[in-house]
């Protein structure tokens, strides 16, 4: 995996510079009118596994690849893994994502849209934060304001466009009513966005320095790239940790993670290779935790120039592909293949359509049609992430056997990203966890902020908007259906696989949940985690 | 980064060789005129603090020339060309580089290294945070180096070709082959995993190492691997010459028992090119050991460099740079200065 600091290939949003005092953002809040408003909500809040019944007390270390010395506490600027536990650790959002990916209600009790889905009344539970303060609709107004300050780049900022939230306001003590720009079906996705967390009003940028939140655990210590320690909260809503402490470690490189592991230094290890999980599964010497379609890989063919503006040479590179060998090759085998539409298991994934295979005969006519027989080709790729060098050198192969000529170039990891939002024609790609909603308005819409196929259609752009004012949900997924199956057809992303996100623990911790993908609620959920 | 600047005592440690006959070391020491010392002493002076700006010029330029600057990195996956602007207008990353560079200089010449684009945090914060782990493991692994080094290296070259010669010989030449990683996994592998004597990482004592001095053991032998062989070698080599030499066998002629001969005479000329040899080591040691850092998770200069140059923070990446310019520098005159010492007449080689 990555020996150093890699940006969270999960979130959305945007990460943004780690630095400058906050301004606070203006107070206005204006009227609204009375709405009528419908019920929605759902789920629950439990995780977990096996093990007999809790035990309480201990203190757990938990080793996270890390960002070094320049790593914050600051709930709103966190990019990798070990910002995201310790956020959550120490605050809360208003809702969080399913291992389904459906938002579940956090400190939101429930929230309720009015009929045109443009105006929501979110009610807050009774939760208070670690100094006693209770949570109230002025704090959850300040912590988006924050976020969405203009002048800054905070990363849920992209997330909570749809939010004006100058016309949003408090009713009272704990409701919030958010105005929207435009229908917004899926707006608890928002609340579950990557870093919109809840501070207390008024925080400054320096107060977060010593974090007052309202998660399960409270602020003991930090040492940016060495060890953040927190202690249970016992007034948590959710009820209070088994354990009596938390430590989260930075080790960087992969081995040490696991070296620290196996000698007992730490009692979970984040982001292990598959091969060390192949070594040591089943050994009995620690448990393995296998976190399924955790991270879409993909290639991504930009759609709008030669030669992939031609749907019959993206069908072709469909057909190419040998998923089975690309996940046993590039992830060795810690996966499952893909069927080139993001989000497998997620709800409204289209897992009706028929499983692609390659056929290289087919791939050969088509190419044929389109007048690219003897496509030569670059595909860019670099060791930014796990898979990537090797997908690409196994693809080549793939290619060549339908008389495409591959090319691999490997490029800058520290600027990857960057380079192949608009440069190259075929590039890897990958993607963590979020809804197949956010993966849309993200990466395929004319106005997406970084649409790396460079899908542009006024017809799937109004497709989205149809199913974002879509208040039945059946009727919202039938929209999903027809977006996805576009995409399966034609779309950019030659998904081919899913890989699992691997961790490894103690044996005596219990209550790891084994089947929540990375960055959603219940993983490096450690409230619900036990020592034995 | 700092091979440039060390380049120049290799011609010393070289010229050694030449040294024929050294009837006293004493008396020739003091044979150096004081005023000599002084000017040679200006200049060496003189010529660092260049290199120095040198070597922080050609980092900056070189970090400019890398693909993407703080605000690509900071935006990671996420490249929305607008945030990118964003994030580059607020850092100040859109004025020329040379006025950055300027700016920069004009701060440092008040001694402000700036503060990092990643965190805001001053760069003096990341230099000491990470010079107390490095600083340590250095100090360390030179109090066990030099004892181990000569004394092996005498030991081979008491009787060139025997038994003990040829197992000295043997073995660090073995153990010299070996990268770091492998030994140091090698090592984590029996004495932590295996036999469990000692931890494997010194995850999370970061920042009080000497509270756990089991979690030092692992990556100081790791560290002492490589340079042990090195000076070893070299002394042996030194001192088998010395023996060979005319001077040595004047002096035996006159009578003066073999140990003395031996440690007196022969042993500072061996010394020398191993003085020389060891600056080198210590500049190595403390520009960051970033492999054994990153193995047994100690968050030294080493880690605070990858992740700056990762991150592009170029401030912190120059107040490195300054660091490492001024630690080369002032070593290499040390170890000059013993040198000539050692053997005054290779002082006219520096």
């Amino acid at each position: 995996m990555t020996d150093f600091p890699s940006p969270d290939p999960a979130a959305d949003g945007f990460p943004g510079p780690r630095r400058r005092a906050f301004l606070a953002a203006a107070a206005g809040v204006t009227a609204a009118t009375g709405l009528v408003l419908a019920g929605c909500g759902t789920g629950s809040g439990s995780s977990g596994s096996g093990g007999g019944s809790p035990r309480r007390g201990g203190r757990l270390r938990a080793a996270f690849a890390g960002g070094g010395a320049s790593e914050t506490l600051d709930p709103h600027l966190g990019n990798l893994f070990a910002d995201a536990a310790r956020a959550k650790a120490l605050y809360d959002k208003l809702a969080d994502c399913g291992t389904d990916m459906a938002a579940r209600p956090r400190l939101a009790a429930k929230w309720e849209p009015n009929d045109t889905l443009d105006r929501w009344r979110i009610t807050l539970r009774k939760a208070t934060f670690h100094d006693g303060r209770p949570v109230t609709a002025e704090d959850v107004l300040y912590s988006y304001r924050r976020i969405a300050d203009p002048k800054k780049a905070y990363r849920a900022k992209a997330s909570l466009e749809p939010i004006d939230l100058a016309a949003s306001r408090a009713v009272s003590p704990d409701t919030v009513e958010f105005r929207l720009k435009r229908p917004t079906a899926e707006f608890p996705n928002v609340l579950a966005a990557f870093g919109a967390y809840i501070i207390p009003k008024d925080t400054t940028t320096a107060d977060l320095a010593k974090p007052v939140g309202s998660g399960p655990f409270r602020f003991v210590s930090f040492a940016p790239g060495r060890s953040c320690v927190v202690k249970r909260n016992d007034a948590y809503w959710d009820g209070a940790p088994h354990l009596d402490e938390l430590e989260f470690v930075v080790a960087n490189e992969e081995s040490a993670r696991v070296n620290a592991l196996l000698g007992g230094q730490v009692e979970y290890a984040h982001e292990l290779n598959p091969t060390t999980a192949r070594a040591h599964e089943g050994k009995g010497q620690i448990e393995i935790v296998r976190l399924r379609n955790s991270a879409m890989q993909s290639f991504a063919m930009k759609t709008d120039r030669a030669p992939f503006d031609d749907p019959r040479v993206r069908e072709a590179f469909f057909l190419i592909a040998d998923r089975k060998e690309l996940v046993d090759g590039a992830l060795s085998g810690a996966g499952e293949i893909g069927n080139d539409l993001f989000g497998k298991g997620y709800e409204y994934y289209a897992g009706d359509l028929p499983q692609r295979h390659q056929d290289l005969d087919r791939a050969r006519h088509l190419l044929k049609q389109a007048g690219a027989e003897d496509l030569r080709i670059t595909l860019d790729t670099s060791p930014v992430a796990a898979g990537f060098t090797e997908a690409a050198g196994i693809f080549r192969d793939q290619a060549a056997k339908a008389g495409v000529t591959v090319r691999v170039r490997s490029g800058s990891k520290d600027s990857y990203w960057s380079d192949i939002l608009d440069g190259g024609t075929l590039c890897c790609y990958r993607s963590g966890a979020m809804p197949i909603e956010s993966h849309i308005s993200q990466r395929l819409l004319s106005d997406s902020t970084t649409n790396a196929t460079k899908w542009h259609h006024k017809d799937f752009d109004a497709l989205y908007q149809q199913a974002q004012s879509t208040k039945d949900k059946k009727e919202r997924a039938a929209v999903y259906g027809r977006m996805q199956r576009r995409l399966y057809t034609e779309g950019g992303f030659l998904v081919w696989g899913f890989a699992d996100w691997i961790v490894g623990t103690s044996r005596r911790v219990h209550g790891v949940a084994h089947d929540a993908p990375a960055n959603t609620l219940d993983w490096a959920r450690f409230d619900k985690v036990w020592l034995a | 980064m700092t091979g440039g600047v060390v380049g120049d005592s290799v011609g010393t440690a070289e010229a050694l060789g030449a040294a024929e006959v050294v009837p006293s070391r004493t008396a020739r020491a003091r044979s150096v005129p004081a005023a000599l010392l002084r000017s040679w002493l200006a200049r060496r002076v003189l010529l660092g603090v260049a290199q120095t700006a040198a070597v922080v010029l050609l980092v900056f330029a070189l970090t400019e020339a890398l693909p993407g600057d703080a605000a690509v990195a900071l935006a990671g996956d996420q490249p929305d060309p607008a945030r990118i602007a964003a994030i580059r207008t607020e850092l100040g990353l859109d004025r020329p580089a040379a006025e950055r560079f300027a700016d920069w200089v004009l701060g440092l010449l008040h001694g402000d290294l700036g503060t990092s684009l990643a965190s805001g945090r001053p760069v003096a914060t990341y230099l000491a945070d990470g010079f107390g782990p490095t600083l340590l493991l250095a100090a360390l692994t030179v109090v066990l180096l030099v004892p181990a080094g000569v004394g092996l290296g005498v030991l081979a070259a008491r009787r060139a070709g025997s038994l003990a010669d040829r197992l000295v010989s043997s073995a660090t030449l073995a153990v010299y082959a070996v990268p770091e990683f492998a030994l140091g996994v090698l090592l984590v592998t029996l004495f932590a995993l295996r036999l469990g004597w000692l931890p494997p990482t010194a995850v999370g004592f970061g920042g009080d190492l000497l509270a756990h001095p089991a979690v030092l053991v692992l990556p100081v032998l790791v560290l002492l691997s490589r340079p042990v062989c090195s000076i070893s070698r070299l002394v042996r080599a030194g001192m088998i010459d010395a023996l060979r030499s005319p001077y040595v066998r004047q002096a035996t002629r006159y009578g003066l028992s073999t140990a003395r001969v031996r440690y007196l005479h022969a042993l500072p000329n061996a010394l020398a090119p191993a003085a020389q040899q060891l600056a080198r080591t210590v500049d190595w040691l403390l520009c960051g050991v970033i492999v054994v850092e990153a193995l047994f998770v100690i968050p030294g200069l080493g880690t605070v460099l990858m992740n700056a140059v990762a991150e592009r923070d170029v401030p912190v990446v120059q107040g490195l740079a300054v660091v490492f310019g001024v630690i080369a520098v002032v070593l290499n005159l040390g170890a000059d200065l013993v040198a000539r010492r050692l053997a005054p007449r290779a002082g006219v080689a520096a």
